[in-house]
């Protein structure tokens, strides 16, 4: 899954002065916000269910090996297999069994992050089977050969230029000279050509957003309908995802339902919200004959009992990377990382190994606001400094200290982004300081906060200041 | 093994074996009696109040929505509703009595077909099992007389909604579906017409799905 994750800072250097992703970021920020704001003034119970959400998350992850066999049991019973997989090679593997068992050649694909995660793609290619991605954001990622920039708006870094330029080059069978005079069209082109792939596909591959213990249910939300149609038309069903997404109840989804669509894209409900519950019954006359689930560890069981147990209750809803300053001025694949922002930060050297990973707790200014807007409430800023710390023990400080400093150091160099930066880290920083007015540790100057404290910052930053400072003399 | 390997970490990690007989009978029962979370207020109306919401919810997430009287209104209703649209004057209908107890012969108009969706179907009607009043959503589960594929693939979605079966949350919903069926092995929770913001994240309809969501609501007995 790993892109480049050495080339942070070269990554995010670049992204700064891609003028077409500049545009892309400038969009999509403050929209994200304002819609998630909105959706929760119209909840007033939305801090219960954050709290009930958050609470029901750890009570599965307390007896999640309870959870996850009787989850099991309840696919199993319910006609459906369970394929357990330790390792991303292992889920590889166990998704091209089930497509060569079955004689499979080509399967639509819904979302899905985990098989962003286990390079699914490539692996079913290079064995002669044909992914066809039918998100619309996937889809133009798969035909322009890039990764997603984000979890929930994977195409987001994308202008229209470039779906016109990227659909001209692939659909060779349409007239060359039509004309996309609005988005609409575009989502017409597409959705045509989905539809046959749609038709003719083998197997369906989708993601689960939760899996439901008591009835061996996988939930899938959508809003394009293009994860019901790859997991209803195809004759096998294959859900590839991760132990973290097993929940107790029908009950207990719904109360993640009411906080996901509201944090994910400011939605009330998302479109389809659709429970799966193994293959066609003897008198249906649709829906897949086979049901498989390839159930992911990669890591997770490992953060089961540790600081970072608390990261096992993300839900993906992308409500802190869509908050964050550092992913607003860079976007999501600097980070080298399939999981951006935040909680990818936290999310990837867990899965990747520190050695890796280990800079990605780096590249935040610890302003604490994607702890504030988590549904399911988790540390992040905490958790990305037990990360620091796990790295100074393990003696790959030397380097990686340096090159936290240099990611501070450069983001210092460049006035109008560490503007931004520290504008959002100063009201954390303020935050955090309160309490003893001086701050023991700096986010990005580790080696310098050592040995000395740092002021806690009076509610505004130094440019602030000084800007204020100047035009007050000019006055 | 995976599955040894996976459930042996998870325990190393909680530092515990395998949960005692005990906490597994209390887990069990939390299972069986599957407690609700909070539930927003605001659909705990009467029955006036539900519908009320639900139009209101259904048309913000841009669905139309249409109150009928009795069973007898639907077909003039539907060919009244396509002939707006310029759409063809076409219909399957899911194989589902409630539905075919609709009297369109009346209306012969309309080209009525019973079964499942066929891959250029323009318009589906399809019965609702309940819809929910807190967020203009419909619930429709699978089965032989309610094929999935009328909810996804055509053009066009009509959806038959008795308002007897509006419920203020998805809780109350799920709750009548419990008491009548076991879990049908597909359960859709649909809230307005299919959509996408993948382009500049600006919204437009009909991505994959039906790109229009029409709700019939029968508010009599018919
Ligand atoms: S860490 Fe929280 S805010 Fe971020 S994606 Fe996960 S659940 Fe959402």
């Amino acid at each position: 899954m790993l892109q480049s994750l050495a080339a942070f800072k070269e990554n995010a250097t670049s992204a700064i002065g891609n003028a077409g992703l500049q545009r892309a970021l400038a969009r999509a920020k403050p929209h994200f916000a304002k819609k998630r704001q909105a959706a929760i003034d119209l909840l007033p119970e939305f801090e219960a269910l954050r709290e009930a959400a958050k609470n029901i998350k750890d009570h599965t992850i307390a007896h999640l090996d309870f959870y996850l066999e009787t989850y099991a049991a309840a696919v199993e019973a319910s006609g459906g297999t369970v394929h357990w997989c330790s390792t991303a090679q292992d889920a590889r593997e166990a998704v091209l069994k089930i497509c060569r068992d079955a004689g499979v050649r080509t399967v639509t694909k819904g979302k899905s992050m985990v098989t962003e995660e286990i390079a699914l793609n490539p692996y079913l290619e290079a064995n002669g089977i044909t992914p066809v991605e039918t998100d619309l954001g996937e889809y133009i990622l798969q035909l322009r050969g890039e990764t997603p920039s984000h979890i929930i708006a994977p195409a987001f870094h994308l202008n229209r230029e470039d779906w016109e330029e990227s659909f001209r080059k692939s659909h060779t069978d349409l007239p060359a000279d039509r004309i996309f005079r609005e988005r609409r069209d575009l989502l017409t082109e597409a959705r045509g050509k989905l539809r046959e792939k749609f038709l003719t596909a083998d197997a369906g591959i989708t993601g689960a957003n939760f899996l439901i213990a008591e009835s061996g249910t996988s939930v899938i939300v959508t809003n394009e309908g293009n994860g019901d149609l790859t997991q209803t038309l195809p004759r096998v069903h294959i859900v590839v995802t991760s132990i973290e997404k097993v929940v107790p109840t029908i009950e207990d989804t719904l109360s993640f339902l009411r906080v996901l669509a509201r944090s994910a894209t400011g939605q009330e409900m998302s479109v389809y919200t659709t429970f799966s519950t193994g293959p066609r019954r003897a008198a249906d006359t649709d829906g897949p004959q086979e049901y498989h689930v390839v159930l992911l560890d990669n890591g997770r069981s490992a953060m089961a009992g540790t600081e970072f147990q608390d990261m096992l209750r993300c839900i993906r809803c992308a409500a802190c990377m869509n908050h964050c300053p550092v992913y607003g001025a860079i976007g999501g694949h600097a980070y080298g990382s399939i999981y951006p922002g935040p909680m990818g930060a936290v999310l990837t050297p867990m899965l990747s190994g520190i050695d890796a990973a280990g800079n990605l707790p780096n590249a935040s200014t610890f302003c604490g606001k994607c702890e504030s807007v988590c549904p399911v409430k988790i540390p992040l800023p905490n958790l990305m400094r037990h990360w620091r710390e796990r790295e100074f023990e393990r003696h790959l400080s030397p380097p990686a200290q340096r090159y936290g400093l240099a990611i501070w150091a450069w983001f210092a160099k460049r006035p109008a982004l560490y503007r931004a930066a520290t504008r959002a880290a100063a009201l954390g920083l303020g935050f955090m300081g309160r309490k003893q007015g001086r701050l023991a540790w700096l986010p990005f100057a580790g080696a310098w906060t050592k040995t000395r404290d740092f002021p806690a910052p009076e509610g505004a930053t130094f440019f602030a200041q000084y800007a204020a400072r100047q035009k007050a003399r000019n006055q | 093994m995976s599955r040894t390997a996976i459930i042996t970490a998870i325990q190393r990690g909680l530092k515990r074996g395998p949960l005692p007989t005990d906490q597994q009978a209390m887990l069990t029962s939390r299972l069986k009696t599957h407690p609700r979370g909070p539930i927003p207020a605001r659909g705990q109306l009467d029955l006036p109040g539900r519908i009320a919401l639900f139009t209101k919810q259904a048309e913000r997430e841009f669905a139309t929505v249409a109150h009928l009287a009795t069973l007898a209104e639907i077909p003039t209703a539907i060919a009244a509703y396509l002939a707006r649209l310029n759409l063809p004057p076409t219909l399957t209908i899911s194989p589902h009595p409630a539905l075919r107890a609709i009297p369109f012969a009346a209306t012969p108009a309309l080209q009525i077909r019973s079964g499942t969706a066929l891959p250029a179907e323009s318009t589906c009607l399809t019965l609702a099992f309940a819809g929910i009043a807190e967020t203009g959503t419909l619930l429709l589960p699978s089965g032989p007389q309610t094929p999935t594929t009328n909810n996804i693939l055509p053009d066009n979605s009509l959806v038959l909604l008795p308002a007897a079966r509006l419920t203020a949350s998805y809780e109350d919903a799920f709750d009548l579906l419990r008491a009548e069926q076991a879990l049908p092995r597909n359960v859709m929770l649909i809230t307005g017409p299919s959509r996408s913001a993948d382009i500049e994240q600006t919204l437009e309809l009909g991505a994959h799905g039906p790109r229009r969501l029409h709700i019939l609501i029968l508010d009599g007995q018919g």
